[in-house]
């Protein structure tokens, strides 16, 4: 009896999970790994890596444009809102969102983590994999001592 | 010396711990009381230490004691006292300790409380909780002491992260890990159930109140937890499921399935086997939280203080627990006596039913949190798993067990009769039908899913109605008979008020978790000092800013005046808050509640607006009905903790209970 009241429901959640997995994965991507497996324009994806120096323009509509790079190559990200507290140039960042067909990363999602010594795992292994890792004091280095607010 | 107190008292719990499982497994096997008694004196003194330890590590983070590593790492002497004392508890190393006072203080109940336990079951069990605490102990004093000092030790701190400085935070690791650390009990009693091959309806009797009081602490500890996401981080959302989240309500959704199959176990003897199973998983599924949140190896917008390389060692005692306790129920359990068959339409089939659905929901939440590591370690790829998997999996199944949900208290056990619940049930479903077309027409703008979702909310909350009403037989009364009503209502049993407030709290969670996720309105717009804009149906004006001096920050702190429709007109004041020990800056969320409605309103960064003025960004969430989701799970809580004190299902009257059980079975 159990199993016959069972076996539907176990098989539904089954199929659902499988089903649901196909499209809510997002991939990760630092900016040279989604030049290297080209990532299509339009699909979610996360892109990740450091806010670029100097890079940060605010445009006075609200919008926010910024350099994501893993020092091997770098996209341009646009972001319409509010930016986490901790976003700032130097820093680890993830980004959620598409590539434009011209290129532009269109981020509807900007996170950065609640504390300042933390990197995101992904963009930590990304700069391992970059060669470009330099220890957890990679933020640190690379963060003029003004900047910090 | 308080620091090497602590460290010393740390030691001390740990040798305290090793005689705990030892003297009472040993006990147990000779029937030696004398041994059995130094176990458990073992196990108490054992939580004293701990408790000694904690005392120790406070102290050194009120006194600020910068030569202890860890006071360095999280406080600073411009700390408020509240929040050097919840420091404690802030990092890797104080919340393992904390981890441990909860477990040692558990076994420290069991010990006390537990009077009403065979002598064989109760020495496992304590047994067990000694084994539980050693394995926890040890890597609190080889991996991840918190008393660790420094050669040279520095004039300031460094401050605890400012978005910990926050009441809830303070209180919501305590209630979180007593919640998770509480189903240790209920673990402990599984494995002494397996080794002694008795697991009965008397059994079920001692496992509940444990889970009770286990599943009730994480429900509020869950409920903190999200509130302090939701007013904190400026986002407008309450849950994300973020792996961290995930991680919590994994061993929530397999304890209320334990809750409900233990229920099965004690009135019909039957569904041991998986009883039992349950009772090891929520303990498991608390270690696999423990593991998950301070591991890091998930991305989590809430993994505070983890540590990486500690995560090997915690997978670790995992495994020696899990395994240990699953392969002993891999051995024992096809030797325990099953339960009799039973027909599908009655309590016990649809209680059956209800612990599929939440087995299976909590299948999917654990395969989506734990599907980027396997992705991570197959293809070296790496991936997040978001909000719309959770929605595809998890949604379908709960709904199917909501929807069934209010026939189940009224069906019999043994033999339900399904057509006279649901006979009983029209009200209740006419009810929720007319309210929720009521929500289609009155709520703008008009949608179906989150409607059908409301509907649901409603056919609980009427449902649970009509079960109580059924309860004071309430058809047969004429009127007038308001003070029969008010006896009947006093003479229910407590265990009945407790089931039903925690059924009508998860209707009220789902009315207002359908209603904020589908109609919460976000506007944001740069604002300069005078200039107003439109947010649903308020319209806020900036005033004007201010310098505020807090005792660790310095603040701008706008004011907004905000204007409804209807109504008088609040004053809102979000602030950004410069903390100066982290040079960090957060944003100070302003909330205004309007009956069960929140204006949620973030100030963020400053940019120049052109002609030399100055705006800042106004971000503007109306969240309707927020407060349901809230108020729901405390609701619940509330229903477990009422049930708890239920004299039929309290332990200390257990006592008498179990021992008519015993003559009735002998």
């Amino acid at each position: 009896m159990v199993v016959a009241v069972a076996a539907p429901i176990l098989a539904m959640s089954v199929g659902l999970s499988l089903y649901a997995m196909g499209d809510a994965a997002v991939y990760f991507y630092s900016p040279s790994q989604a030049l290297e497996k080209h990532v299509p324009a339009g699909r979610l994806v996360r892109l990740g890596g450091l806010v670029q120096m100097g890079s940060v323009v605010k445009r006075s509509d609200g919008t926010i444009l910024f350099g994501v790079t893993d020092r091997r190559a770098s996209d341009k990200v646009m972001f319409k809102g509010d930016l986490p507290d901790l976003f700032r140039e130097g820093q680890g960042v993830v980004t959620e969102g598409e590539f434009q067909p011209d290129g532009v990363f269109e981020a509807r999602q900007v996170l950065a983590k609640h504390d300042e010594r933390y990197m995101p795992k992904e963009v930590a292994d990304a700069l391992k994999k970059s060669g470009q890792w330099r220890g957890p004091s990679t933020v640190a280095a690379v963060l003029p001592a003004g900047d910090v607010r | 010396m308080t620091a090497e107190l602590g460290a010393f008292a740390l030691i001390l719990a740990l040798a305290l711990s090793l005689l705990q499982a030892g003297l009472s497994a040993i006990g147990r096997i000779r029937g030696d009381a004398t041994l059995r008694g130094a176990g458990e004196g073992a196990g108490l003194a054992a939580f004293i230490a701990v408790a000694i330890a904690f005392a120790a590590l406070m102290t050194a983070f009120v006194a600020s004691d910068f030569s202890v590593a860890n006071v360095v790492a999280n406080s600073n002497t411009d700390q408020p006292l509240f929040y050097r004392i919840t420091a404690t508890w802030g990092s890797h190393e104080g919340s393992i300790l904390l981890w441990n006072l909860a477990l040692t203080g558990f076994g420290a109940c069991v010990i006390l409380y537990g009077r009403g336990l065979p002598t064989g079951l109760k020495s496992v069990a304590v047994a067990t909780q000694g084994a539980l605490a050693m394995l926890f102990l040890s890597y609190t004093v080889f991996a991840s002491n918190p008393f660790v000092r420094l050669a040279t030790a520095p004039l300031e701190g460094q401050s605890l992260n400012p978005i910990l400085q926050d009441p809830f935070m303070a209180i919501h690791p305590p209630i979180l890990y007593s919640g998770y650390v509480g189903f240790s009990v209920v673990f402990s009693l599984a494995v002494a159930a397996l080794v002694e091959g008795r697991v009965d309806a008397a059994w079920a009797r001692w496992v509940r109140p444990w889970a009770l009081a286990a599943w009730s602490l994480l429900t509020v500890g869950i409920t903190l937890g999200s509130f302090w996401a939701y007013y904190e981080l400026g986002w407008g959302g309450w849950w994300f499921w973020d792996p961290v989240e995930n991680a919590s309500f994994m061993p929530w959704l397999i304890g209320t399935a334990l809750l409900h199959s233990a229920i099965v176990t004690e009135k019909r003897g039957a569904l041991t086997g998986w009883t039992v199973f349950l009772a090891l998983a929520a303990f498991t599924f608390s270690m696999l939280g423990a593991f998950l949140v301070r591991s890091g190896v998930l991305t989590s917008v809430h993994a505070f203080a983890v540590d990486p390389r500690r995560g090997a060692i915690l997978l670790f005692i995992l495994a020696i627990a899990a395994g240990a306790a699953f392969g002993l129920f891999a051995w024992r359990a096809p030797k325990l006596t099953p339960g009799g068959l039973f027909a599908p339409i009655s309590r016990e089939g649809a209680l059956v039913l209800n612990n599929l659905f939440l087995a299976a929901a909590t299948a999917c939440v654990m395969l989506g949190t734990l599907y980027p590591l396997i992705v991570q370690a197959v293809t070296g790829e790496a991936i997040s798993v978001g909000g719309p998997y959770f929605a595809l999996t998890f949604g379908p199944l709960m709904v199917a067990c909501l929807l069934i949900l209010p026939a189940g208290p009224l069906l019999a056990w043994k033999r339900g009769d399904l057509l006279g619940a649901l006979q009983r049930l029209w009200v209740a479903a006419a009810l929720a039908l007319g309210a929720g077309l009521l929500s289609y027409l009155v709520i703008a703008p008009r949608k179906l899913v989150p409607v059908l979702v409301m509907t649901i909310g409603f056919w609980l909350i009427g449902g649970s109605a009509t079960e109580l009403a059924g309860r004071l037989n309430l058809g047969a009364l004429g009127r007038g008979d308001g003070g029969q009503v008010w006896r009947r209502l006093r003479s229910l049993p407590r265990g009945q008020w407790g089931m039903t407030l925690a059924h009508i709290g998860l209707g009220v969670f789902v009315l207002g978790a359908a209603c904020e996720l589908s109609w919460r309105t976000e506007t944001a717009q740069s604002l300069s000092v005078g200039q107003s804009m439109r947010a649903g149906a308020y319209t806020l004006t900036l005033q004007g800013l201010n310098a505020v001096d807090g005792p660790n920050f310095t603040a701008d702190q706008a004011v907004l005046v905000a204007k409804p429709d209807h109504g008088a007109p609040f004053t809102l004041t979000p602030e950004r808050r410069f903390y100066t020990a982290q040079r960090q800056t957060t944003s100070k969320v302003a909330i205004q509640r309007r009956g069960v409605t929140d204006v949620y309103v973030v100030l963020g960064d400053e940019r120049p607006a052109g002609g030399g003025r100055q705006a800042w960004l106004v971000r503007v969430f109306v969240n309707p009905w927020a407060r349901l989701i809230f108020a729901g799970p405390l609701l619940m809580a509330l229903g477990g903790a009422i049930s708890l004190s239920d004299r039929r299902i309290r332990l200390a009257a257990g006592r008498r209970a179990a021992g008519r059980v015993l003559a009735a079975a002998e």
